[in-house]
């Protein structure tokens, strides 16, 4: 592994390599490269499983090495631990096929199509727009999908087999945070106060969603009880807009850019955005199933580096303009440009004769706090979707892939935050991701 | 005099078209909004006064300008969600064919023999009685669950709906193919394979194709439900996409699209049936 001196005279000059049994001298270095790999990770292994010198020595020399080495790699898949110690190796699957739903939230997901983030990595991935939530479940399950925009509480869902098969999926980023609002019908526009709603019908675009526990938890502290004063309606976001003309329903709390198409459509007025419930909350994710990076770990990395990009560029505020122009055909959001500049760049017309500005309306933070999964977890809990009792530290670790993502951040130029967990109010009320249960006992309205 | 009926025909079908385009101009009159009165121009401006934006039920034009963009390029290829309305259709017709195709396979065989045998009919009726009326999109989520695949899935929901008339007419035409002809059959001793192919299939073919053409129109009806399910292709995936953009000039435009389609699909197999019609 050692450098040729460039400025000797007396290099030898001969295509091989210095040892002679290569083709090129790169050859040789590679094949150096993953045996010295190897090696690493054997000897890794060897001292994790006899921690005390003097023990390994005992054994190696009672049963032979060759026996010992048999004998451990039976149990322990050195090949696998190999394939993911590799950086930038080579790509294990090239054509890859993405699903997203049309809203703002998958932003980055689709920017790094155009962008070439994919393609820079090696990948060429098909973006397959998709009709509803359900439907991005059943294709992931399926496999017809390699990866997916997902809803944040989906893969914890998804892993713990609630409302399908169990199927471990994880969560490589968060798509965006905020960016989601309470819109509700112009009948509505004097009845501000949420404790005169009862009655309402609102719709949500999925039960696992940021969307379905925001509404409920903001119902709740108004003190409405979601599941008996209100309806809730699972409704795909296209048809927001629409039941919310044909009087169907008072309200949703839906993602962008529907919101501002029923303000823009003259049929609802946003009456608050998420982030003045929870300022910062995580609303989607790129979720992918963790029998894909088992293996397919390259086209892991490659697809982490090439979406942790995008986001990057997303949350700079000078490219909001020209996302809203390139998301806006039909191939994407489907949506007109002038709707998408209003969702990305903040300023807005409510509905309501006011045009306002708020620059934080969403942005695409891609860090997967294990706190959001707690809170989510805790929220699933209080709402009687998950009965008993939730190891939030095991799931939370399991499914919201942190360490990656610190890993694949400072790869790509990023710098990731140092901790892993914080602490953030929700309406005002702290949520201490270690004290979860606590958190979900200390709520009048609830359903445990 | 027939030439000059269907030409007061044609008069009066045009004269229904104006008058229902005339309607629809005056009910979809651009009504001048005075809720943006008071605001100023920047409100104004956000909320897309001054554009051409989608609100209300579209007025003629606007469809008539959708025809002319989508049929004027119909086989563009902008990536994997948004494709020219000619390969929407390919696709369509694709996943349709199949599905009918495979059912046509299982229905024709399994008619024939439940047809002849009067045990056989009496066995297989409760089960087709029962499978028969429900809605073939409630099988969509237990397809997608078995198969694990959407586009099998579809062509499974086309397979399921198209195989019922089918089997039901094939059974009945062949059950009531006139005895007189079956027992000629018997005295000139034919045989079973003989007689199935050259007595009673020409006799239950008008049956059969009936079944065949009703079930191609239950097929072309429930394909656009599920593709507006499953997405990815074809042309209920397009209304799907412009009802997503409450784009309801597309819309329209799709749905004449469907009309047509099933119009040409339907003709074909009145075709069909006129070619296998016989005069007793």
């Amino acid at each position: 592994m050692s450098l040729n001196n460039p400025f000797d005279p007396n290099v030898i000059l001969h295509s091989g390599c210095s040892c002679g049994q290569h083709g090129s001298q790169a050859e040789h270095e590679l094949e150096e490269t993953e045996a010295l790999n190897r090696r690493v990770i054997e000897t890794t292994v060897m001292r994790a499983l006899f921690p005390k010198d003097a023990e390994r020595r005992r054994f190696l020399s009672t049963v032979g090495a060759s026996t010992a080495w048999a004998a451990i790699s039976s149990l322990i898949p050195f090949g696998a631990l190999e394939a993911m110690a590799q950086e930038k190796g080579s790509l294990e699957k090239k054509d890859l096929k993405v699903g997203f739903i049309p809203i703002t939230c998958a932003s980055p997901l689709i920017m790094a199509e155009p962008l070439g983030f994919y393609k820079k990595e090696g990948l060429n991935v098909s973006m397959m727009k998709t009709a509803g939530w359900a439907l991005i479940r059943d294709k992931v399950l399926n496999k017809e999908y390699d990866a997916s925009h997902m809803l944040a509480p989906m893969p914890l869902a998804i892993s713990m087999g609630i409302g399908s098969n169990a199927s471990p999926t994880s969560v490589m980023t968060i798509q965006n945070i905020n960016g989601q609002a309470i819109t509700l019908a112009m009948k509505h526009k004097a009845n501000r106060d949420p404790k005169n709603w009862k009655g309402f019908k609102f719709a949500i675009p999925f039960e696992f969603s940021m969307h379905n526990f925001l509404l409920r938890y903001y119902l709740a502290e108004h003190g409405l009880n979601p599941d008996t004063d209100v309806q809730l309606r699972v409704v795909p976001p296209p048809e927001m807009v629409a039941n919310l003309r044909a009087g169907n329903i008072d309200g949703f709390l839906g993602p962008d850019p529907v919101n501002q198409r029923a303000v823009y459509d003259e049929v609802g007025f946003i009456h608050v955005l998420s982030r003045e419930i929870w300022d910062g909350h995580p609303c989607c994710s790129f979720a992918i199933p963790t029998e894909f990076i088992r293996q397919n770990p390259n086209t892991f990395a490659a697809l982490y580096r090439s979406i942790l990009k995008a986001a990057a560029m997303a949350r700079d505020p000078k490219n909001r303009s020209i996302m809203a122009e390139v998301l806006a055909p039909a191939n994407y959001l489907n949506q007109p440009k002038a709707v998408l500049e209003q969702v990305l760049t903040g300023k807005f017309a409510d509905g309501l004769g006011t045009v306002r500005n708020v620059p934080e309306r969403v942005d695409y933070d891609p860090f997967p706090w294990y706190s959001m999964a707690y809170w989510i977890l805790s929220q699933m809990k209080r709402w009687g979707y998950i009965k008993g009792d939730v190891k939030y530290k095991d799931i939370a670790e399991k499914v919201y892939l942190l360490t990656d993502a610190k890993k694949y951040m400072t790869e790509v130029g990023m710098t990731p935050p140092k901790e892993t967990m914080k602490k953030f109010k929700v309406m005002g009320k702290e949520f201490d991701p270690l004290k979860a249960d606590a958190y979900v006992n200390s709520f009048a309205i609830k359903k445990v | 005099m027939p030439s000059k009926l269907s030409l007061h025909a044609a008069l009066i079908s045009i004269l229904i078209f104006a008058i229902f385009l005339g309607a629809w101009q005056l009910a979809t009159q651009p009504k001048e909004s005075s809720s943006l009165a008071g605001a100023d121009a920047e409100y104004a401006a956000l909320m897309g006064k001054g554009a051409e934006k989608t609100d209300g039920f579209p007025p003629p034009v606007k469809v008539a300008r959708a025809f002319v963009e989508y049929l004027s390029d119909p086989f563009y290829d902008k990536g994997p969600n948004d494709k020219g309305i000619g390969i929407q259709l390919a696709h369509s017709l694709g996943r349709v064919g199949l599905g009918f195709l495979l059912a046509v396979i299982v229905a024709l065989p399994l008619g024939f023999a439940i047809g002849m045998s009067p045990l056989l009919f009496r066995a297989f009726n409760p089960f087709i009685q029962v499978l028969k009326p429900i809605s073939p999109l409630a099988w969509m989520p237990l397809a997608l669950y078995s198969l694990k695949d959407s586009s099998i899935s579809g062509i499974f929901v086309i397979f399921i709906c198209s195989i019922w008339p089918m089997l039901i007419n094939t059974a009945f035409g062949v059950a009531s193919v006139r005895r007189d002809w079956i027992n000629v059959a018997r005295t000139l001793e034919v045989n079973p394979l003989r007689k199935a192919f050259l007595v009673i299939l020409p006799a239950a073919a008008p049956t059969i194709l009936t079944g065949m053409r009703i079930s191609m129109g239950i097929a072309w009806l429930v394909i656009v439900a599920a593709e507006m399910l499953v997405g990815g292709t074809g042309i209920g995936y397009f209304v799907w996409n412009e009802w997503n953009n409450l784009a309801l000039p597309n819309v329209i435009f799709a749905v004449v699209m469907i009309g047509l389609v099933g119009m040409v699909l339907d003709m074909f197999f009145g075709w069909l049936q006129k070619l296998v019609t016989y005069r007793e």
